[in-house]
Formats: C-alpha cells, sequence, structure tokens
C-alpha cells in the first residue's frame, strides 16, 4: 500500500511538475497580452484576426468586446445562444465598416453558470485586452462580475442578466427587462385585461430569475384583485415531474397558471397538464419564448399560451425576420430571446461608442464614462423593442408585447 | 381523489427509478462499483432512441431496440476502458473514474447534439384511463412504466434464479476469488452485468422522457443520483430491495411536495432515506454482512 | 544540529511549498508578472486546497467515504456571509470582521459535523457515503428555502418567500431564498487564504502524527482490534469528522467573502462540489496531505489553461481524470510507469533528497 502511494505521489508530481511548465508557459503569454493591446491597433490585431485576412487593414484600430456565459453545463443554451447571436452581430457590424471605424473583436469565455468560474472568465478577458464587456448571460454570475467590472471601470453591458442587483453598479446597464419589472407588468396585464382572478404559480424557487419575478408578481397581484389559489415551487434538482403542481392547481380551480420559468420546464408542464386534462390558460414571461422551437414539442400542446415578451422569433417585421433567416443559416437553429438580446446588445454597444466618439487608443476607464453618459442618451430599435432608452441606473424602458400562440404561431394581443 | 392521484404519480415517478436503480444495483453487487455514469448512459439512451424515431424515421419498437442495442454496447466499452483495468485497484480509484466517464458522457452529448432541450415524443400510444368520471386519470407512460418495471423485475428475478449465467453472477458477486477457482469467467460475468445494467438504462431512459419529455444533456444526471438512492434505501445489492426502494422514493417525494412543501422535497427525501439508514443501516432489504476479526 | 525525522522533513516540505508559492505570487503580482486571471484565482485556489486537505482527513486518515463535503462549506460560507452582512456597519475593522466571521462559520460547521457524525458511526463504506451525500444536499435545499432579514425590530425568518418575513420598510434582507445573498464585504485576499491553509496544514498534519492520529489510522485499518486494545471509537470518528467538518466551514467563509454574491446552486454546493474535492484527494493521493493540496491546486487551473480549447476543454478534462487514474491505478499502468524515464528520475531524486 505504501509503495503504491508513493508511486501516485511520484506519478502526481510529474504530472505536476508537466502542468507546472504549463501554467508558466501560458502565463507568459497573458502576460504578453495585455502589454500588447494598450497600444491596441493594428499590430495585435494582425496576430488577433489572422483568420480574417487583409481585410483588417482598413480598420482604424480596433474594439476588443468580450462576453461571458454559460456554453457547458445545465445553462449551456443560454450561453451558446448569446455567443452565437453576438458573434453574428459582429461580422455584421465588421462587415458594414465596424464601431466607428475600428474593428469590432469579440471573444466569448464559458463560466459554466458559476459565479467563481465567471469571475475567471472576466480576468482572462482581461488578459486578452478586453475593453468593454457583454456579459454575463446569467443572472448570479453576472452579480458577482459587476462588481469586479466596477472595481477596473469598465463598461458593462449584460444581455439578460435580469436580477436588481447584476447591475447595481453604475458601469452596468442591461438589454432585458429586470425581473420584477416583468412580474409586476404580468400582473398587470392579466388584472387590467381581466383574464383571470383566480391563478396558480408554479415557478423555481431555486432559480434567481424564476422566484425574482414569483415575488413581484405575488405583490402586485394584490393590488390587481388576483388571488393566487395554489402556488407550487420546484428546485433545479426536482424538476422532471410536474403533476402534484398541476393537481393542486386543478383541485385549487386555477383558471390561469402563471409561469415565470424557462420553456425547457414549460414543455414538460404543458405536456403532463394535457395528460391529465387540465385546460387552464397558461401564462409566461420572456423565458418561454423558444417554446416553439424545441424540437419534437408537439406545437399544438402550446395552442392558448400567452406571454409577455419583448421578441418572438416569428414576428413579422423585417428586422426578425432577417436576423432569425442569418441565424438559421448560419447555426441551424430558431434563435430564443437570449440571441435577440445578445444581437441588440451588439448593436447597442455600436451605438453608444459612435454616440461617445469612442476611439481605440483610450483607456479602458475613459471608455467607460464616455458610454455611460451615451447610454442614456441614445435611444435603439432593436430586435427587443423599439426606441429603447435608458436610465441611468442602466434600466432599459421598452415595453413588452404580449403574445398569444395561436395555430403554432405567435399573434400580438 | 386528489390524495389517490397524488399517490399514482409517486408510483409512476417511483417506477422510473426503480428501473434505473435495478441497473445500479446489479453492477454494484457484482463489480462492488458505484457507476456514477449509469444516470449518463440513460441520457445516451433517450437521445439515441430520440434520433431514431425523429430524424431516422424509425419504427418505435426498433428505435427502443436500437438504443438498448448501443447502450448494451457503451456499457460493455465503458467496463473494458475505464472500468476493468482498475479491477484490483482501491474502490475510491473506480469511482473517480466512473465520475470522469459520467463528466466524458455529457460533455460529449453536448457536442454531439447541442444544449438545446429536445421534446421526446412518448413512445407509448396509449389511451389514459379515466376513473370515477374523469377525476382520476391515470396517464398511458405510467401504465407502461409500472408494467415495464414489474416485468424487468421478474426477468431478472427469474434470471438470477434459474440460468447458468445468473449463478455465475450470484458467485462473483459473493466471492469473485472462489469463483473463479470454481471455473467462472469473472470478467465476462462482470462485463455481461455491464451489458444488462447498461441495455436496462436505455429502457429506463425511454421511459422517462416519455413520462417527463425535456431531453437535454444533463437530463440523466438527477434521476441517476435519486435512482443510487431508492438502490440504497431498499438495500444495494438486491434487486428486489431496487423495486422498494424506488417506489417508495417517488411516492414520498410526490407526497411531501404535496402535503408538506414542495421547495423542501428533496430535503424530505434525504432526511427519511438517513433516519431509514440509522434504523436500519444495510437499508431495507440489505445483507447484514457479519464482520470477521 | 539534531538529525531531523522523516515525518518532520516530509511535513517542513509541505509547509515550504506553500510559503515559497505564497512569495513567488506575491513577488511576482508586486513586480506586476501576473495575469489578471492568476490573480483573481488565488483565493480559490486556498479555499480549494483547503477542502481538499480537510477532506484527507475524513477519507484518508478516518477511512470513511464522504460525497457530502460541500455541504459543511455551504454552512460556514452563509453563516459567516450572514454575520459578516449584519455586522457591517458594526464592526468597521475587515479584518476583525472577517475574523469573527470565520470564528462563526468553523463553529456552525463543525457542530453540523457532530450532528452528522453520530449516524456515521452506524454505517460504513457506501451506506456512510450515501448519508454525507443525503446531509450536503438537504442543506443546499435548506439554504435555498429560507428567507431572513433584519429591521429595528430584530430578526425574520421565513420559510416562505421574502413577502412572509413581513419587514418594515427600512429593513433588509439578507437571506432571499434562491437569490441568496449579494452584497457581502469581500474581505478575503490571498494572504488570508495563504494563512488558512498554513493554519489548515499545521492543524490537520499535528492530528496525524499525534496519539489520537494513531488512534484514527488503527481504527481505519482495523475497526475490530482498535475497539478491542481500548480505543473509543465513538469518540475518534466524531472527533476526525467534525474537525474535517469545521475546516471544510472556513473554507466556506473564505468563499463567501471572496465574491459579492453567494447561492447555493447544485454547482458550487451541491453533490457536485463534494465529488469535485475527492477527486482532488484520490488524484492527490489518499492519506498524502501534501498531494491533496497540489492535486488541487493543478484541477483547479487545468479547466481554466484549457480555455483556448472552447467546448471541448470540459471534454478533455473528463478524458485526464480517466487516464489519470488508470495510469496511477491500473497494473499495467503502474508497470508502464515503473518503465517510463521520468519518473524513475523523479524517484532518483527524491532518494537524493532523502
Amino acid at each position: 500500500m505504501k509503495k503504491l502511494l508513493s508511486l501516485a505521489m511520484a506519478a502526481t508530481l510529474a504530472f505536476s511538475v508537466v502542468a507546472c511548465g504549463g501554467t508558466d508557459n501560458t502565463q507568459n503569454n497573458d502576460n504578453a497580452a495585455p502589454e500588447a493591446s494598450e497600444d491596441a491597433g493594428s499590430t495585435d490585431a494582425a496576430s488577433d484576426a489572422a483568420t480574417e485576412g487583409d481585410v483588417s487593414s482598413s480598420y482604424n484600430g480596433v474594439l476588443k468586446v468580450g462576453g461571458i456565459g454559460p456554453t457547458t453545463g445545465g445553462a449551456a443554451v443560454y450561453g451558446k445562444a448569446v455567443m452565437n447571436a453576438a458573434n453574428l452581430a459582429v461580422e455584421e457590424i465588421n462587415a458594414a465598416g465596424g464601431v466607428n471605424g475600428m474593428e469590432l473583436q469579440f471573444q466569448f469565455e464559458d463560466d459554466e453558470h458559476d459565479a467563481e468560474k465567471s469571475v475567471n472568465a472576466y480576468n482572462t478577458l482581461k488578459d486578452w485586452g478586453m475593453q468593454m464587456l457583454m456579459g454575463t448571460v446569467t443572472s448570479t454570475p453576472c452579480t458577482a462580475v459587476v462588481n469586479e467590472s466596477a472595481k477596473d471601470n469598465m463598461f458593462h453591458l449584460t444581455p439578460s442578466g435580469s436580477a436588481v442587483e447584476s447591475i447595481a453598479q453604475p458601469n452596468a446597464f442591461r438589454v432585458c427587462f429586470s425581473d420584477p419589472n416583468q412580474g409586476a407588468a404580468s400582473a398587470q396585464y392579466i388584472g387590467e385585461n381581466g383574464i383571470a382572478t383566480k391563478v396558480a404559480v408554479i415557478y423555481d424557487s431555486s432559480d434567481v430569475y424564476s422566484s425574482g419575478i414569483y415575488e413581484k408578481f405575488a405583490a402586485e397581484s394584490a393590488n390587481q384583485g388576483i388571488e393566487i389559489v395554489a402556488q407550487g415551487a420546484f428546485t433545479a434538482d426536482n424538476k422532471t415531474d410536474f403533476s402534484q403542481q398541476l393537481q393542486a392547481a386543478k383541485d385549487a380551480g386555477a383558471e390561469l397558471v402563471f409561469l415565470p420559468i424557462y420553456y425547457t420546464e414549460a414543455s414538460v408542464i404543458l405536456k403532463q397538464a394535457a395528460g391529465m386534462n387540465y385546460e387552464p390558460i397558461f401564462f409566461g414571461c420572456d423565458g418561454l419564448d423558444g417554446l416553439l422551437a424545441v424540437e419534437g414539442f408537439d406545437t399544438s400542446l402550446a395552442e392558448g399560451v400567452m406571454l409577455l415578451t419583448p421578441f418572438a422569433a416569428d414576428a413579422e417585421d423585417e428586422k426578425t425576420k432577417n436576423f432569425v433567416a442569418a441565424y438559421q443559416a448560419a447555426y441551424g437553429e430558431i434563435p430564443n430571446q437570449f440571441a435577440a438580446d445578445a444581437y441588440d446588445a451588439m448593436y447597442i454597444i455600436k451605438a453608444a461608442a459612435e454616440q461617445a466618439g469612442i476611439t481605440a487608443d483610450m483607456s479602458v476607464s475613459d471608455m467607460c464614462e464616455g458610454m455611460k453618459t451615451a447610454m442614456t442618451q441614445i435611444t435603439v430599435d432593436g430586435l427587443t423593442g423599439e426606441g429603447i432608452t435608458w436610465d441611468a441606473e442602466g434600466e432599459p424602458s421598452k415595453s413588452p408585447k404580449a403574445v398569444k400562440i395561436t395555430d403554432g404561431v405567435y399573434t400580438a394581443m | 381523489m386528489s390524495f389517490i392521484s397524488y399517490l399514482l404519480n409517486g408510483i409512476s415517478l417511483g417506477s422510473v427509478y426503480a428501473i434505473i436503480a435495478l441497473g445500479y444495483t446489479m453492477v454494484y453487487g457484482i463489480a462492488k462499483m458505484l457507476n456514477f455514469a449509469h444516470g449518463d448512459v440513460i441520457m445516451i439512451g433517450s437521445y439515441v432512441a430520440y434520433m431514431a424515431i425523429n430524424n431516422m424515421g424509425l419504427p418505435i419498437p426498433v428505435s427502443i431496440l436500437l438504443s438498448v442495442i448501443v447502450c448494451t454496447l457503451l456499457g460493455m466499452m465503458m467496463e473494458k476502458i475505464a472500468y476493468k483495468p482498475l479491477r484490483q485497484a482501491s474502490k475510491l480509484a473506480v469511482l473517480i473514474t466512473a465520475i470522469g466517464a459520467s463528466y466524458f458522457l455529457q460533455n460529449i452529448a453536448l457536442l454531439i447534439f447541442g444544449a438545446n432541450t429536445k421534446s421526446f415524443s412518448s413512445v407509448v400510444n396509449m389511451e389514459p384511463i379515466q376513473l370515477a368520471g374523469g377525476q382520476l386519470i391515470i396517464s398511458g407512460e405510467t401504465i407502461a412504466t409500472v408494467v415495464a418495471c414489474i416485468v424487468i423485475m421478474a426477468c431478472l428475478m427469474t434470471f438470477m434464479k434459474y440460468s447458468k449465467a445468473g449463478h455465475a453472477m450470484l458467485a462473483v458477486s459473493e466471492d469473485s476469488g472462489a469463483a473463479q477457482l470454481m471455473g467462472i469467467n469473472v470478467n465476462a460475468t462482470i462485463s455481461l452485468t455491464f451489458a444488462i445494467g447498461s441495455a436496462l438504462a436505455a429502457v429506463a431512459g425511454v421511459l422517462l422522457c416519455s413520462a417527463y419529455p425535456a431531453l437535454t444533456p444533463y437530463t440523466g444526471a438527477m434521476p441517476g443520483i435519486k435512482a443510487f438512492v431508492a438502490a440504497v434505501f431498499g438495500g444495494i445489492g438486491s434487486i428486489p430491495g431496487a423495486f422498494i426502494g424506488g417506489i417508495l422514493l417517488g411516492v414520498i417525494e410526490i407526497l411531501s411536495r404535496a402535503y408538506i412543501s414542495s421547495q423542501l422535497s428533496d430535503a424530505i427525501v434525504f432526511s427519511v432515506l438517513i433516519i431509514v439508514l440509522v434504523v436500519k443501516p444495510t437499508g431495507l432489504l440489505g445483507k447484514q454482512i457479519q464482520e470477521k476479526v | 544540529m539534531k538529525k531531523l525525522s522523516k515525518t518532520t522533513k516530509s511535513n517542513l516540505i509541505t509547509y515550504g511549498i506553500v510559503v515559497v508559492a505564497y512569495l513567488v505570487c506575491e513577488i511576482l503580482m508586486r513586480t506586476g508578472h501576473m495575469s489578471s486571471l492568476m490573480k483573481g484565482i488565488l483565493v480559490p485556489l486556498c479555499i480549494y486546497a483547503i477542502l481538499a486537505v480537510s477532506l484527507n482527513l475524513t477519507v484518508g486518515i478516518l477511512g470513511e467515504l464522504s460525497l457530502g463535503h460541500a455541504g459543511f462549506m455551504c454552512v460556514g460560507a452563509f453563516t459567516g456571509a450572514v454575520f459578516s452582512k449584519c455586522t457591517v456597519e458594526m464592526i468597521a475593522v475587515p479584518g476583525l470582521r472577517f475574523l469573527l466571521a470565520l470564528l462563526v462559520g468553523i463553529v456552525c460547521a463543525g457542530i453540523c459535523g457532530i450532528l452528522i457524525g453520530i449516524p456515521v458511526l452506524r454505517l460504513r463504506g457506501d451506506y456512510l457515503a450515501i448519508v454525507t451525500l443525503a446531509f450536503g444536499e438537504i442543506i443546499k435545499n435548506l439554504v435555498n428555502a429560507i428567507y431572513f432579514g433584519m429591521d429595528k425590530n430584530g430578526l425574520h425568518f421565513s420559510m416562505k418567500d421574502s413577502i412572509a418575513l413581513g419587514l418594515e420598510p427600512d429593513g433588509v434582507i439578507i437571506i432571499k431564498g434562491a437569490q441568496g445573498i449579494t452584497g457581502t464585504p469581500t474581505d478575503s485576499n490571498f494572504t488570508i487564504g495563504v494563512i488558512l491553509l498554513l493554519i489548515t496544514l499545521i492543524i490537520v498534519i499535528n492530528l496525524v502524527h499525534s496519539r489520537t492520529g494513531r488512534a484514527i489510522m488503527a481504527i481505519r485499518d482495523n475497526r475490530i482490534a482498535a475497539e478491542s486494545i481500548g480505543i473509543n471509537i465513538t469518540k475518534y470518528k466524531i472527533l476526525a469528522f467534525s474537525v474535517s467538518a469545521a475546516l471544510a466551514g472556513a473554507a466556506g467563509v473564505l468563499y463567501a467573502h471572496n465574491l459579492s454574491t453567494l447561492t447555493a446552486l447544485p454547482k458550487n454546493f451541491g453533490y457536485n462540489m463534494s465529488i469535485m474535492i475527492l477527486v482532488f484527494v484520490v488524484l492527490g493521493g489518499i492519506g498524502s496531505i501534501r498531494g491533496s493540496m497540489i492535486a488541487a491546486v493543478i484541477l483547479t487551473l487545468l479547466p481554466e489553461l484549457l480555455r483556448a480549447l472552447n467546448e471541448y476543454r470540459m471534454l478533455i478534462y473528463a478524458v485526464v481524470l480517466i487516464a489519470i487514474m488508470i495510469f496511477t491505478w491500473s497494473p499495467k499502468g503502474i508497470a508502464l510507469r515503473e518503465r517510463y524515464s521520468l519518473a524513475k528520475l523523479l524517484k532518483r531524486r527524491e532518494k537524493e533528497v532523502q
């Protein structure tokens, strides 16, 4: 046993020597990166954008934007959507002459939906020479990263970090709605349009997004004369079966089931509800968008589902159609809410940077100051809303569209 | 009335746990290892069936068969590459390898099938049974799962009791050294165990996703852990124990969600497990092993 | 000078590695030769090293498989963070506040260790593993359902939602269910991390080489024989288990004060994390304190260094894990390694050192 142990030790040591060597190497590379990026410009772009060939020479410097989100792990679907859509936007922007004549470079790092990994990703991007941050995709990691980016005074725009705390710092803005905002808007919509008075809620109590919306919804319901007759929580470990929550809602006689959750779970809920002959109105928020695009999903189950979302992939306007077509051509999938937010985010960065007159040789902190002022001045027409403006707190002002699924497509209500 | 429907939901969920737990418990009983990758074999099985039905347009029985074959091969391959070299090694080393295999399967599924959720269309074409004037509805999936679970358990028990290979398995699980001396091919027996366990995983995967249709690369992880708990609950290594453990776990989970708290149902399930183990340290039907000095 | 014994020497090497690593990192940091990634990851490295060393006490020295180590870490993290957040206005000195939070976290995790140590006495092997796993999941589940707030009337507590707390308008919600704790003062830094790691090492190494440690190892090697010579099994098992839990609590406090947000996700406090720590211990060599420390550092760095591989990195990580286990444990791997020159070289060097 002892011999075996010592052998194991030797092996670990051998491995650690190799690994340490690896560490040193990358460290050196990492050290080189920021130095090179300080003078930004052509030399750095040449090494980094070798694939893009001689195009880069026609730009007036480089603007490096970093992105963070989960591309592995349970939340990978959101991170990948953001990464893909952002890349798509970057290609378009560069093809159209870049931002203020600068070439936009985008790098995306994985955070596995973990706060600690997210900070690591942020630091990796800093080593790469990031000048602005478009991230992070999920709320909790975003709350952790925003503290770091505030220390560096780096401009921070999150496409989909919806918790209140996610943009608590002055350098941070967001594209999506905040959770409380969605909860209140949902309750108001249901109340004002007299859709239902007896409501059941099924929400993910272990998820920041879901519980954030639920809380505000519950508070606002009281003002709208809505009675919450059943509330069924589930957790991340417990989301295969929803029969009990649906049964409770059915027994309580709920006319409407509010689902402030993501479409993955919603697809199961709809199926199970159909299985038990329970047909209330289902009402959701932007997380439900993507439901119809779930591969293999029987869309007839989603008939009559209402959702309050700023983006619908089968909307008929020119912008959405082009985006969906381009996204599908590039990645073979129908883009979801997250993709739309990220696509808008890149264009918002472009608009604000042009408004502020950002140039490649500005320091990160100067850029941030310029962007902060510019963000409150610009008005952006994006996929997720017309005429979006921002206040100094970083909250967007846009109105959610209520849509209803009829005959397998979204129709405006 | 709602109590009965909760109970039925619990039994339905429990039988899925039970089928997974049967695979867990067989592998544990014979190879004496916790195969943490078992849950991920389930996920692979579901993906294969999904691809066969939706992308290749194969009929459902053929798809299930294909999924069983792929999982059987996968299980045997995993055993051959990752576990067999470590037969003599510390138990912990094998556990870590199994965890490595689990990560591997999850990430390879992520690369091949993507992160997007796939909605599994049910393989059960049975009209739900309505009782008490529509008050009580038993879905086709529930019936299929419970029946499949009982059939599988009966087959396994018959196999263990009457077939030669089954006797060999029992002998290996009792004392692999002595079994080898008696002329039993221990390696082949363990390989066969993995094959059966993984085939069961494929069936479990198809049934799991028929009842709860969201399929992602991480679908298998949590049911895998729950089934592991169920196997321990019933006494790990015991086939009827895995069945009882699975059903009980499902029922406790649903009832505690219904009557105590839906947020704390996991905590309640696990607390019950701890209490059971404190009272009966080897699970409900586990063998009490006498220690020799 | 009296010649040092072999164990003392080995222990000094362990401490030496930490001190030298600390000095090298500090010098690199001061002279600006360290990447942001490395700067950011230093505290997590200390956290994982502490966790690995403390779990080794249970797995390697006591010989019991525990799959719930992250649960103790979770207890430490949340109690420590709640303390810091409650007293952020009362105690202005970050160092003192952190020290007190650390004590609170350690004591709470230790108590949990004793509580879970009681069923430990009755169970063995995989049954014990499942009880610890269950415990870890219970803690995570409970923490996700707790709402805790403070206003001028005192502390409020609820298991339902934040509305049920009934806070005065000026009240602050400290734990907001699944949304966890935000705005914890980031009081920890690399120096504190290294000091904690050194203290952990001193505690564990001294415990192992004391009379108590020998008793614990006797229980591991042969429980019945140990009992027959009058070793109080209950006492020593609980002792080892609760010390291990308390140290994990300390790592938790460090974790909570490293980031401004703390939530109990399956990723950071679930069984995944427990297994992760177990991987450190097994890979570093079961029972080898130095090994677990080194393995924790390497395996935490590995996924970060593999970032260039993008979506393949976790796949590579899994392959590396399996390959190392086969390489270190299978008979063929061992034979191969004996012929392998690097290992031989290292062994020879080790002999020279000795």
